[in-house]
């Protein structure tokens, strides 16, 4: 339909073992937005993202990228999954890391040539993290790692990115440069989407808001929708709303 | 060649073979998967024996490598249905080959396979079983078998180095990105397999998962790149193999344990002495830090 | 086709002893898959080979006390280099075990070469430890059994609760002032001692079967921990009286390998049946939901 929408998701639903993580998920992202998605834990944002790149099945519904199947979409999106699951011993350093990202692109039988390394070089450089091209990722440290993953991201060259969590568990700087890169992004033209963990940052970095919990509570720019209501419907009085930011 | 250099070179074509496959093995968390399918084999032999009534080198790879399919589906399958992953693969392998072992022990169908051959080998006997090859003249078939599977295993390590190496580190991403994960998981199992089996004339089950794991994990000691963590677990593999070989004939004991037992002994070494990651030197370095903020312990 | 050999009072002490066995086994492999170490068993059964053998070596005859003594000692150092191996290295838990398992079990065989040149050597029974050989058993093992048997039981019986929150929820039990050191000795020793009295009967290759595989089927029945250690227990002393029975039909059959098969078919009918989680309960469950709410589908229909 609306190839001038990114993402366009229709009646979506998933389930983890028996039970329903994702209901009747409607929404639609415009292109050059950045959307952050909140809930609770155990909403279902991760699975959200992984139903979404087909990494998780989903039991019925339909997700189109740029009115595409993602499966032809797939080049245009750069994903960066939580940073929790990967084994930092692995035997490989930061640059090898980010040109991983391009093996999709490279294809079956051939080698990284020159041209890739520049490109992965210029994706560290964008994230601060140049010096630090031939460390082994276990000397990084838990910030370094989440700027090597994202450059992992970047060095894809997409229009869409979406991210899960990245910024949990980081130091301040660290923060700063990955909202800095996403704000670039966005700048750009390209489409964020991002598994936030913080609800009080969630004004000061993104314009739009999906609020979640097993399906959607509410979507839109965050300024309408990012209300005391809405965040009461979300968490279901599981939360204590410490800050003093909001304002209805 | 002579009798020695024969089994000098069956066994080092193990060591080789094995320390290549074994770092994917480590990296991937499956070693004791390796040591399943080790097991496992065992039946598949069995039963490529049964219906084909040859011993010969090529049926037994079919059976080794249905075998290990089948032992990853399994574990897979019980996994998914809620069973902790060590504890699918510890009821899996151990079924399988226990079933190998009665069919082998009730002697249906006549199987002259020896069980304690299977699990220790009898290299001594590898120079015996000769096939003629054009230009080579009479060659051990165990060397040619071994032989075949290294080129094997070069050329899929090579060809898809990336891919082995994305999908190891970090299999969502590589999915995410089109790298087809699951279907190189199963030809991993099967290159498993196919390792084990070509393996185990000359070591037999047991010494093979120290073949494959070992080497390896000593590797992993020495390097931070992982281009010469093939390398050197490579070297380990047939460092252990001589070391083994001239171990067992000064004492007159089996080829394969004392195989099994140097890739220990070489493993301990490393483990002490490793100038990046063994103990030694992250005692020093743990001193040095201390001392350069003040603490002394 | 059944001799009366089954009963003879020697058949009936090693179908006693295998009972118990079956019984101590399958408690204290609940033990470990809750603590998620169900392959540490197989490691620690490999591990006991070359004490087994050097406790013959030691003396020059059978002497079952001190093999079983050196099968322990072998079986914790491997324990121990597991451990340590994890711990100050970048090699994990998987590849720490693997190492330890194949590299003692290698020089167990270096060893039993030794000892089968040995003047006793051929006496030594040693080769029934690799697949277990119940029949070599004789009166004595069968007081060993009971002894052993007994232990575990014991321990598991009054130290219930402490066992439910140590596998459970260890920092909630430490904070508790249960001390985690102390749990953590006490089942390696039960664990040690089951392993080094059962590989008479199953082997060392196989113990880890009677250990993983009861366990596992009487998940299949039960939420409740006190539920599933019982019906593990029963399970293993099941499937040991069971396999060794079998294993007479055949002479010199080993005990191991069917010992193993009993308690597999077990395991294939708790996954198919059984009362929580099999296949076949999960189906029904599944149909009478459908069949629910396509009743409710036409009620609201109307």
């Amino acid at each position: 339909m609306c190839s001038a929408l990114t993402v366009q998701v229709q009646d979506l639903s998933a389930a983890y073992r028996k039970s329903k993580v994702l209901e009747n998920i409607n929404f639609e992202i415009k292109p050059g937005t950045m959307t952050s998605i909140v809930g609770p834990n155990g909403a279902g944002k991760s699975t959200l993202l992984k139903v979404m790149l087909e990494l998780h099945p989903s039991i019925i519904g339909e997700v189109l990228f740029f009115g595409e199947k993602y499966q032809k979409a797939k080049s245009k999106i750069g994903y960066v999954p939580q940073r929790g699951s990967v084994d930092w011993d692995f035997p490989t350093n930061a640059i090898d890391v980010v040109m991983m990202g391009l093996y999709g692109q490279i294809g079956w039988f051939r080698w990284p040539n020159k041209i890739h390394k520049e490109r992965a070089m210029g994706a560290l450089s964008e994230m601060g993290m140049e010096n630090y091209a031939d460390r082994q990722i276990s000397q990084l440290s838990g910030g370094q790692q989440q700027r090597v993953f994202l450059a992992r991201a970047l060095v894809q060259d997409a229009e869409l990115y979406m991210l899960d969590e990245p910024l949990a568990g980081v130091d301040a700087t660290t923060e700063r440069a990955i909202m800095d890169v996403l704000k670039c992004l966005k700048e750009r033209g390209k489409t964020v989407m991002v598994v936030h963990h913080d609800l009080q940052t969630v004004e000061d970095y993104f314009d739009q808001v999906l609020m979640l919990n097993k399906s959607v509570i509410a979507h839109g720019p965050t300024e309408e929708v990012f209300t005391n209501d809405n965040i009461m419907k979300t968490y279901g009085g599981k939360l204590r709303w410490m800050g003093g930011k909001l304002n209805v | 060649m002579s009798y020695a250099g024969w089994i000098i070179l069956t066994a080092s074509l193990v060591g080789l073979t094995c320390g290549l496959i074994g770092v994917l093995l480590i990296l991937r968390r499956m070693a004791m998967m390796a040591d399943a399918i080790s097991h496992t084999v065992l039946l598949g032999i069995v039963c490529a024996y049964l219906i084909t009534r040859e011993l010969s080198g090529i049926h037994m790879l079919y059976g080794a490598i249905i075998a290990g399919l089948i032992t990853a589906v399994l574990v897979q399958w019980f996994h998914t249905r809620g069973v902790q992953q060590d504890a699918a693969i510890g009821v899996v392998f151990t079924t399988l080959f226990a079933i190998g072992v009665i069919l082998i022990a009730t002697k249906v169908g006549n199987a002259h396979l020896d069980v304690k051959h299977t699990l220790m080998g009898e290299i001594t006997f590898i120079p015996w079983e000769k096939i003629s090859i054009p230009i080579l003249g009479d060659v051990p078939e165990a060397v040619v078998l071994l032989t075949i599977v290294l080129c094997i295993i070069l050329f899929v390590i090579f060809a898809f180095y990336k891919e082995w190496k994305i999908t190891s580190f970090d299999p969502a991403l590589a999915a995410s990105i089109g790298i087809p994960v699951v279907l190189m998981h199963y030809a991993f199992m099967s290159l498993v397999s196919l390792t084990t089996v070509a393996a185990f004339d000359a070591v037999g089950a047991i010494m093979v998962v120290a073949m494959l794991i070992t080497p390896a994990a000593t590797a992993y000691l020495w390097t931070d790149r992982l281009s010469w963590m093939f390398v050197l677990s490579s070297l380990f593999g047939i460092l252990s193999s001589f070391i083994g070989y001239y171990m067992a004939v000064w004492l007159d004991t089996t080829i394969s344990g004392a195989m099994a037992f140097s890739t220990g002994i070489i493993f301990m070494l490393s483990f002490i002495f490793s100038p990046r990651y063994g103990l030694i030197a992250k005692w020093f370095h743990n001193r040095r830090s201390s001392k350069s903020l003040g603490i002394f312990r | 086709m059944f001799d009366f050999q089954f009963l003879s009072y020697n058949a009936q002490s090693v179908l006693l002893s295998t009972f118990l066995l079956g019984i101590a086994a399958g408690i204290i492999g609940c033990f470990a898959y809750w603590k998620r170490q169900s392959l540490m068993s197989d490691a620690l059964s490999h591990a006991a080979l070359p004490g087994v053998v050097l406790g013959f070596a030691v003396l020059g005859e059978k002497n079952l006390f001190v093999m079983i003594l050196g099968a322990a000692i072998t079986a914790l150092l491997g324990a121990w280099m597991i451990h340590l191996i994890r711990t100050s290295s970048r090699v994990k838990e998987d590849a720490a075990m693997g190492i330890v398992l194949s590299v003692y079990f290698g020089l167990g065989m270096m060893l039993l070469t030794f000892v089968n040149k040995m003047p006793n050597g051929n006496q030594s029974g040693l080769d029934s430890f690799i697949f277990g050989q119940a029949a070599s058993m004789v009166n004595k093992d069968v007081w060993t059994m009971i002894g052993v048997a007994t232990v575990v039981l014991i321990m598991m019986i009054i130290m219930f609760k402490e066992w439910k929150l140590f596998l459970f929820d260890p920092s909630f039990a430490k904070g508790l002032g249960l001390s985690l050191t102390k749990m953590n000795v006490i089942y390696m020793a039960l664990l040690v001692l089951v392993i080094v009295v059962g590989i008479q009967a199953v082997g060392v290759i196989l113990m880890a079967a009677l250990l993983i595989i009861p366990s596992v089927s009487a998940r299949y029945w039960t939420d409740s921990f006190k539920t599933m250690v019982i019906l593990s227990a029963l399970f293993g002393g099941g499937s040991g009286l069971v396999g060794t029975l079998i294993s007479t039909l055949g002479s010199g059959w080993p005990t191991g390998p069917f010992i193993v098969i009993t308690a597999s078919l077990l395991f294939v009918l708790s996954l198919a049946v059984g009362r929580k989680k099999g296949l076949i309960t999960l189906y029904l469950q599944h149909r009478s939901k459908q069949i629910f709410n396509g009743l409710k589908q036409m009620e609201e229909g109307q």
